[in-house]
This record gives structure tokens, C-alpha cells and sequence, in this order.
């Protein structure tokens, strides 16, 4: 433990730490404010005058609604591929050892690290190529390549400290493996799974340059907010949907965080 | 009588490291028996074929008459007890004490009362609501052991069971499973590196090393009469005599086993073989004094009672002991 940790910081440590966290927060606080603006056709500062209409004009406009349940749908099955292929995976990478483990494990991780345009590039032209059209479908496969990522990380990372007796105590007990798997492997890495599809549901629903590759007519949210923006009418309704956007993925990411910081205890260390 | 564990020429190959190496070995049902052995002796891997996590490369395993290869753990009528204890962390005790239970598919009030009885078996009554976070390390022993006997197996199998624990809880705990294992009949199978876990607790065992058994008896047998080099090594501390040393006690034999307990300083009466030495160094032990002789070259440590006058470092003394106690081996 450090002696001096109740000293305080050099004042101009202060203010350079007051004035990074400003650079990263007050643009989202500007976009907030212009979802009151009463004008509608540029981003003037300040604003003439608040409203609270365009959250009705949002409303009752159908097209964000259609954009909004696509998002959601992608998201959503997106999300549930993820979660049963990532499990797997980390189930097998980390219960098992096999030739081309290690880089099986680096050939999961890689569309994450990869930039999101190769990857677009790279499903579209596979995509062509076999025929596929491009659909609802071609969405979900584009951004379940990255949801699996995290899900996969997550689970991996509990799946090692899920000590492997624990399987073969629950197995010399008389349970095979789907009792196994639901009494014992499922309620400790729950938390992570949780966790991890939350991540990739936040992920997928604010996707923009695999969507753009892989999306056929159809524009999910996002896509439809980068349209709307060239438009000059009524644009406080992108601002709108921008804060419902922000307080969907936002829950959940903060959800996730609290579900895997409590599940620091270590499973099996029975000693 | 149907053996309750048979192993016929069984081997477990990992690759080209022979864990097991042919390997026969018949423990009768109601027996308390150890295999001893030093750690990569085979001991474990053994155990682990007996439970069914590990298949034999070659040869054949019985359980109680029915053949055991290709049978998965969840279908053997044996348990567990494991080295890391293994307790489910997220259930409680009594739900983990009932797991085997639940998993069979018997009634909750039922596996409840059952798990309850258990608990009071390892002397645990009322510990049900707990997590297995909450309990000291002898008391998720106890729990590890209600967990395995409330399926009353045919066979408990236990791995290093006591290695966790501290020496004074370790000796109770010997004691306890030796009445436990008395009071309910069951064959205990246990793996133990610690050769006087071993000598107390066992009816039979069975020394390992290299994948091998070196030598199967009863803890008297495989204490005074070791058969091999090793054996007379790892079960306590033997002095082992070169075929010199005997020739000179008129003793013709290729090496021989004495047990430094056996062994007298200064005090000898006629029909017992004496040695004369100097000296080399002394401690003291609590209940022994450790006394090193060179006698001629060979070394030869005398555990000496307390209450017996130490020679200083550089006396030249005389060692006797009994004909009876000098066990030969065939083998250098």
C-alpha cells in the first residue's frame, strides 16, 4: 500500500485530467442539448430555444421504428449465435487440449482485431461469391463473426478458474454431461455468459461498417442516423434517437461490468 | 469372493510415458488399502482408471465382478474423494452433499435427509446452509467425504486425501476415516505419497514407482521386510548394507535392509551381530536421538531412544543388532 495515497495531485495534473475528461464528455452532453433545439435545420450554438417536440415527431416516424427493430433483431440473433458458438469454443479451448489449439484461440479473436472494414470487404465479397444475397441474414452473420469474439473472451476467461475437478466430481457423482453441464459449468459461468452477451449485444447494435458491406435495402439504426444526418430536416430526431441509442447500449455495458467485477471469487479453489 | 477392484496386466500410456505399466492388482471388498508412491509413480493414474476418468491402454478392470473399461465415470458404482476437495462453489453444503442424489433423480425431502445424515456421519450436523467458501480446509474435507458416501459406493476412492491438511488435523483425521471405513464396510482405496499416512491407516499396500508395483502387504511386511531397494528407501529410512558390509557380518547377500530403530549403540549380547563405526554426526528428533556411524566407510544411521546416553561426534562405538532384523535383498 502506498504511504503518500491521500496527498493530492499537482494542480496542473488536475487540470489536465478535468480537461481530457471535458474533450471526451461534452460532445455527447452537445448532442443531448440539440434534441430540445427548436431549429431544425443546423446545429447553431446556443440553441434558440428548447422543445420537447421532437421527441413526439420521433414517435410517430415510421421509418425509425423500422430501423430500431431491425437493430434490435439483428442484435438480438446476432447475440444468441454468438453466445451457443463463443461457449463452445471456450469450452473446448479451455477444457481440452488438441493440435492447433493455440491457434484456433488466436483465429477467433482475430475479426475483433481486425479492422471492421477488412472484415465487411471480406463477407461481401464471400457473400457474391457463393451466390448469397444480401438480407437480414447476411447482416447477422456479419456481426456475429465479432459478437463471438467477446462472448468467447468472457467464457474463456472464467472457464479457466472453473477448476476441471469440479467436472469430474460433478461426473463420479453420477451426472452425465448435460447434467454436468447445467448444474455445474452453467451456474459459474453464467455471470460471464451474461456478461458477454451483453457486450455483443451493444456491439451489434451500434455496428455501422459491417452493416454497410453486408446489408442489403434494409438500414439498421445506426445506418439510418448517418442518412439522416446529410438531410437537412427535422434533425433533432437523429439527436433523439442518438440518446436512446447511447441509453440502450449504455445499460447494458454497465450491467455487464458489475456482473463480472462480483464474480472475482475464484470457482473451485477448494483449498 | 468377487475382488472388489481387479486390474489384470493394465497399462495407461500417455504417448510414450508408460504411467501404468502392466500393472496386477486384486483388493479385496472390505479392505482399507493404500498405494503409496512417490509423485509420477502411477499411483494416481491407477486410482483415476478405478474411477473411470482415465481408460487403460491394455488389460482388464473389474469392479466388483463387472468389467470397468468403456464405462464412464457417471455409470460406476464408485466415488471420489479428490485432492482439491472439488466442492461445487456455488451450491450449498447440503446441495452439494445431495448432488448425487439430485442427479438420480431421488426426491427433494428425501435427498435433503439423506445429505443431513451424511453430514452428521463427518460430524458436520447443521453446516447445510453454508457455502463451501465459508468452512476451513478440514471441514470441506469432511464435507468431500458426505458428498461421496451419501451414494453409497461400493468402492470410495480417495486421492491424497489428507495432503491439505495440517499434522494435527491430519492424525485425527487418519483415525476417523479408519472408524469410518470399519463402521461401513465400504472398500477405501487411497493414494498417498506420505509412507506413514500409509503404514497407519492400511490393511494392505501397494508400493508404486516408475509405473510399477515394487512390492504388495501388509504395512508390517512392507516396513520390515522391504523387497527392493526402493521400497526399503521410501517406507521410512532403512540403512541398506552393501554386499561387503554383509560379508563381513558373515551374512552372504547382495545388499541388505536394516531399520535404523533396530539398532543398539554400545550394548550388545552375544547371539547378535555387531559392527564397530566412529561417530559422524547426531541430532536430536523429540522421541530419538539420529545418530550417523561410519563404520568403514559405509554410513549407517542408528535411531537411538532419547533416554539412551548420545556418544560425542568421533567416538568409536560398537552397533548391534538382531540376525532378525536384517532383511536381504536379492537385488542391489
Amino acid at each position: 500500500m502506498r504511504s503518500d495515497r491521500s496527498s493530492s495531485a499537482p494542480l496542473g495534473l488536475k487540470i489536465a485530467a478535468i480537461g481530457g475528461l471535458a474533450f471526451l464528455h461534452i460532445p455527447i452532453l452537445l448532442i443531448f442539448l440539440y434534441a430540445f433545439t427548436t431549429e431544425e435545420k443546423s446545429y447553431q450554438f446556443p440553441p434558440p430555444g428548447l422543445t420537447l417536440q421532437w421527441f413526439a415527431v420521433t414517435w410517430n416516424r415510421p421509418d425509425v421504428w423500422a430501423a430500431l427493430a431491425l437493430s434490435v433483431k439483428v442484435a438480438t440473433i446476432a447475440t444468441a449465435i454468438a453466445l451457443v458458438l463463443g461457449t463452445l469454443c471456450a469450452a473446448a479451448v479451455s477444457q481440452t487440449r488438441f493440435f492447433g489449439r493455440e491457434t484456433i484461440s488466436l483465429l477467433v479473436i482475430l475479426p475483433i482485431a481486425l479492422p471492421g472494414i477488412i472484415t465487411g470487404i471480406a463477407l461481401r465479397s464471400a457473400f457474391s461469391m457463393a451466390d448469397i444475397p444480401f438480407s437480414f441474414w447476411t447482416i447477422v452473420l456479419g456481426h456475429a463473426t465479432f459478437c463471438i469474439v467477446v462472448v468467447y473472451n468472457n467464457a474463456v476467461a472464467r472457464f479457466r478458474r472453473v477448476s476441471g475437478s469440479l467436472i469430474e466430481a460433478s461426473m463420479d457423482l453420477g451426472a452425465d454431461g448435460f447434467q454436468t453441464f447445467r448444474h455445474v459449468i452453467l451456474p459459474n459461468i453464467g455471470t460471464a455468459l451474461l456478461a458477454g452477451g451483453m457486450l455483443a449485444f451493444a456491439l451489434s447494435f451500434d455496428e455501422v461498417i459491417v452493416t454497410t458491406f453486408t446489408g442489403g435495402q434494409q438500414s439498421t439504426l445506426p445506418i439510418w442516423m448517418l442518412e439522416e444526418l446529410i438531410r437537412p430536416r427535422q434533425r433533432p430526431v437523429t439527436n433523439v434517437v442518438a440518446m436512446v441509442v447511447m441509453l440502450v447500449t449504455f445499460l447494458p455495458i454497465l450491467a455487464a461490468y458489475y456482473l463480472t467485477r462480483d464474480g472475482d471469487q475464484i470457482a473451485g479453489a477448494g483449498k | 469372493m468377487t475382488a472388489a477392484v481387479l486390474f489384470e496386466n493394465v497399462s495407461r500410456h500417455f504417448g510414450t510415458v508408460k504411467a501404468v505399466d502392466a500393472v496386477d492388482l486384486e483388493i479385496a471388498a472390505g479392505e482399507f488399502f493404500a498405494m503409496l508412491g512417490p509423485s509420477g509413480s502411477g499411483k494416481t493414474t491407477c486410482l483415476r482408471l478405478m474411477a473411470g476418468f482415465e481408460q487403460p491402454t491394455d488389460g482388464h478392470i473389474e469392479i466388483f465382478g463387472e468389467t470397468a473399461e468403456g464405462v464412464p465415470p457417471y455409470r460406476r458404482s464408485v466415488n471420489t474423494v479428490f485432492q482439491d476437495y472439488a466442492l461445487f462453489p456455488h451450491l450449498s453444503i447440503l446441495d452439494n452433499v445431495a448432488y448425487g442424489l439430485m442427479v438420480k433423480g431421488i426426491g427433494r425431502q428425501e435427498r435433503r435427509k439423506a445429505a443431513e445424515d451424511a453430514l452428521a456421519m463427518v460430524k458436520l450436523p447443521g453446516y447445510g446452509q453454508r457455502k463451501p467458501g465459508q468452512l476451513s480446509g478440514g471441514q470441506r474435507q469432511r464435507v468431500a467425504l458426505a458428498r461421496a458416501l451419501v451414494n453409497k459406493p461400493k468402492v470410495l476412492l480417495l486421492d491424497e486425501p489428507l495432503g491439505a491438511l495440517d499434522l494435527k488435523l491430519r492424525e485425527q483425521m487418519q483415525e476417523e476415516l479408519k472408524s469410518l471405513q470399519k463402521s461401513l464396510g465400504i472398500t477405501f482405496v487411497f493414494v498417498t505419497h506420505d509412507q506413514g499416512e500409509a503404514l497407519s491407516m492400511a490393511d494392505r499396500i501397494a508400493v508404486f514407482n516408475d509405473g510399477k508395483i515394487q512390492q504388495l502387504g501388509t504395512p508390517e511386511d512392507i516396513y520390515q521386510r522391504p523387497q527392493t531397494r526402493f521400497v526399503a528407501d521410501f517406507v521410512g529410512s532403512s540403512n541398506i548394507l552393501s554386499s561387503a558390509t554383509c560379508a563381513r557380518l558373515g551374512v552372504p547377500a547382495a545388499a541388505a535392509s536394516l531399520r535404523p530403530e533396530a539398532i543398539a549403540i554400545g550394548t550388545s549380547w552375544a547371539e547378535q551381530l555387531t559392527l564397530p563405526g566412529i561417530v559422524t554426526a547426531r541430532s536430536f528428533l523429540g522421541a530419538v536421538n539420529r545418530v550417523s556411524v561410519d563404520c568403514d566407510g559405509e554410513k549407517i544411521i542408528v535411531a537411538s531412544p532419547a533416554a539412551m546416553p548420545v556418544p560425542d561426534i568421533g567416538a568409536q562405538v560398537q552397533l548391534a543388532f538382531s540376525r532378525n532384523d536384517l532383511h536381504l535383498m536379492e537385488v542391489a
